[in-house]
């Protein structure tokens, strides 16, 4: 065999897939009623006695950002486990066995965790549908900020999943540092509404970059130009793909 | 040796996946200098030289901790090598590492499985992994071969630990290897799946399949292996037919107590070359199971000829890795 080893491109996808589809529950239904909760809460109950956000009601201001913060959970959650699974049961044995090239399996997990998400992100925003007035000014730099976001953050959870020795490990990033990340990166605030000192140190977290450009897609609104958006994510894509190349390599925590 | 029985399947059922036979004579794998030396300094393999023929059934065998599961891990691409060079199937495991594996199928001592894939879905996705197009003609065949058809929409999780030895089986042959590892692989396994598998490994064999396995049972390699290979301390310090290994090694050890302690050996049975014990209360006779007469029979008649009596006999084989080991210590 030479070139490209697509049958296990497509192995690996498949299997990927077909382990959501086998737990909707977990995967599909759970992210999409805890981010309804946040529509029913922050858009209905509480937006409600808002004011809009640049021209825009609070529920629906709120839309971008909510579904990029389920994108970047589920993203770095759904890549962190698949590689980090075959590890702690032994049946990465097989991968690393078999002829496949590292960006080949790469390929097949991201491809399979960004696909997740991507799907997961479109059910959320047809769920917030039913709940807020939506718009999408520029649909097709939604899906690209959709797609780049979400490769990127399965790239992060693949190389969290390699890194982790331990399920505590899998969840400490996303838990103690994603999260917070996009909670105070504008998920539910523009940052022109935080005093300048806040809006200075909120330039240093990158989540700031993917939602202020994602809800730019949707309302023209953005805290920093689209540019400098797309440039941040198209950075961190870059640096994941180099440690997951570099991981691949020298064998950390893979080989011995 | 194969039994009438495994004659007629080998001949009657040639195994529809197994890859044509290769006609060349030069080593299905070829070590040649291979070290490893961890990053905790300890060294697993010490410039390994061995060559492995196509078609062979080839046992590697070493006590725990000699380099036997290193060197196949390294030769599936598994652990990276210190030094040395590894060729399977002709190609370079390294630099034409996709043609390499794809000639390698392995079957891990662990039971690894995905427990909540079906069997059909873990071997299906086994087959792509190696690259192979999705062909569910000879996955049937592969899990009617080792009974696993009725199985086949069953979850892992949900079988026998033989049947998911099966199954790590089945997954390893479902690209058609022509060299086939089996780690330890009756470990832990009843008679009837031993047997089972016994007769599994012959057919692929027989359809030109290698395979290298590594047992602790004597029988195993007894009835299984061509040739057998001993790692020790992460040296190949024997490579022998297994015929030849047979001969040397098929002693057996009788031990008979006394019911009075002796002082000597009587002259008329010094030609048995009898060890007697210090309290002179049991003697021991080694003997050759491999040969003619074992000559039990007459000792014990020498013995009640002699006056020696005895109230209690016992018979004892040291394990292939205790002679193993036994033979390293002797050539250091």
């Amino acid at each position: 065999m030479t070139g490209l080893n697509l049958h296990a491109i497509a192995a690996i996808y498949r299997f990927e897939m077909n382990r959501t589809w086998r737990t909707p529950l977990q995967s599909i239904v759970s992210p999409v009623l805890s981010t309804s909760l946040y529509f029913i809460v922050f858009g209905g109950a509480i937006g409600s006695r808002m004011q809009s956000v640049e021209g825009v009601p609070y529920g629906a201001f709120i839309v971008p950002g909510l579904i990029m913060l389920s994108l970047l959970t589920q993203s770095i959650a759904n890549a962190s486990f698949a590689i980090y699974f075959p590890k702690f049961t032994g049946t990465i044995y097989e991968l690393l066995s078999a002829p496949v090239a590292w960006w080949e399996a790469v390929i097949a997990y991201v491809g399979a965790a960004a696909s997740k998400s991507i799907l997961l992100g479109l059910i959320i925003l047809a769920t917030a549908a039913f709940f807020v007035p939506l718009r999408i000014e520029h649909p097709v730099m939604m899906m690209l900020f959709l797609v780049l976001t979400a490769t990127t953050f399965s790239l992060f959870g693949f190389i969290i999943g390699i890194w982790a020795d331990g399920f505590e490990k899998l969840q400490v990033i996303p838990l103690l540092i994603v999260t917070p990340l996009a909670f105070l990166g504008g998920s539910f605030y523009s940052i022109s509404m935080l005093p300048p000192f806040w809006q200075t140190v909120t330039l240093f977290n990158p989540v700031v970059y993917l939602i202020s450009g994602f809800r730019w897609s949707f309302y023209g609104l953005a805290d920093v130009s689209l540019g400098v958006s797309l440039g941040m994510t198209l950075i961190f894509l870059a640096a994941c793909i180099a440690v997951v190349g570099w991981i691949f390599k020298t064998g950390y925590r893979l080989k011995n | 040796m194969l039994s009438p029985h495994d004659h007629a399947i080998a001949t009657t059922q040639r195994l529809p996946y197994m890859p044509p036979m290769s006609d060349t004579s030069s080593p299905i794998i070829s070590v040649s200098g291979l070290s490893k030396t961890y990053a905790s300094g300890f060294s697993a393999l010490k410039s390994v030289d061995l060559a492995i023929r196509r078609g062979e059934i080839f046992a590697l065998l070493g006590p725990n901790g000699a380099g036997k599961t290193t060197l196949i891990s390294i030769i599936c691409g598994l652990v990276r090598p210190s030094t040395g060079t590894v060729t399977a199937d002709g190609h370079d495991i390294l630099r034409d590492y996709r043609a390499a594996r794809s000639a390698i199928g392995l079957v891990p001592q662990e039971l690894t499985t995905d427990a909540f894939e079906t069997v059909w879905s873990t071997v299906n996705f086994s087959r792509g992994l190696f690259g192979k197009p999705r062909d569910p003609a000879l996955i049937e065949r592969i899990l009617k071969d080792l009974s696993l058809w009725e199985k086949k929409d069953s979850q892992i999780r949900m079988l026998s630990g033989g049947m998911k030895r099966r199954v790590m089986i089945a997954k390893a042959l479902s690209h058609e290897p022509r060299i086939l590892f089996l780690d330890e692989p009756t470990a832990g396994v009843d008679v009837e799946l031993r047997q089972d598998m016994w007769r599994m490994v012959r057919r692929l064999r027989d359809d030109g399949v290698t395979i290298i396995l590594t047992t602790h049972y004597i029988e195993e390699a007894e009835e299984m292996a061509d040739r057998v290979g001993v790692i020790s301390k992460g040296e190949i310090i024997l490579v022998e037919e297994k015929a030849e290994l047979m001969r040397k090694l098929g002693k057996k050890q009788l031990s008979l107590q006394l019911q009075q302690p002796i002082a000597a050996i009587p002259e008329p049975l010094a030609s048995f070359d009898l060890k007697l014990s210090a309290a002179g209360d049991e003697i021991v006779y080694i003997y050759d199971t491999q040969g003619e007469r074992t000559g039990i029979t007459t000792l014990l008649q020498g013995l009640a000829e002699a006056g020696i009596r005895f109230r209690d006999l016992s018979t004892s084989q040291s394990s292939l890795e205790d002679i193993f080991v036994s033979l390293v210590r002797e050539r250091r």
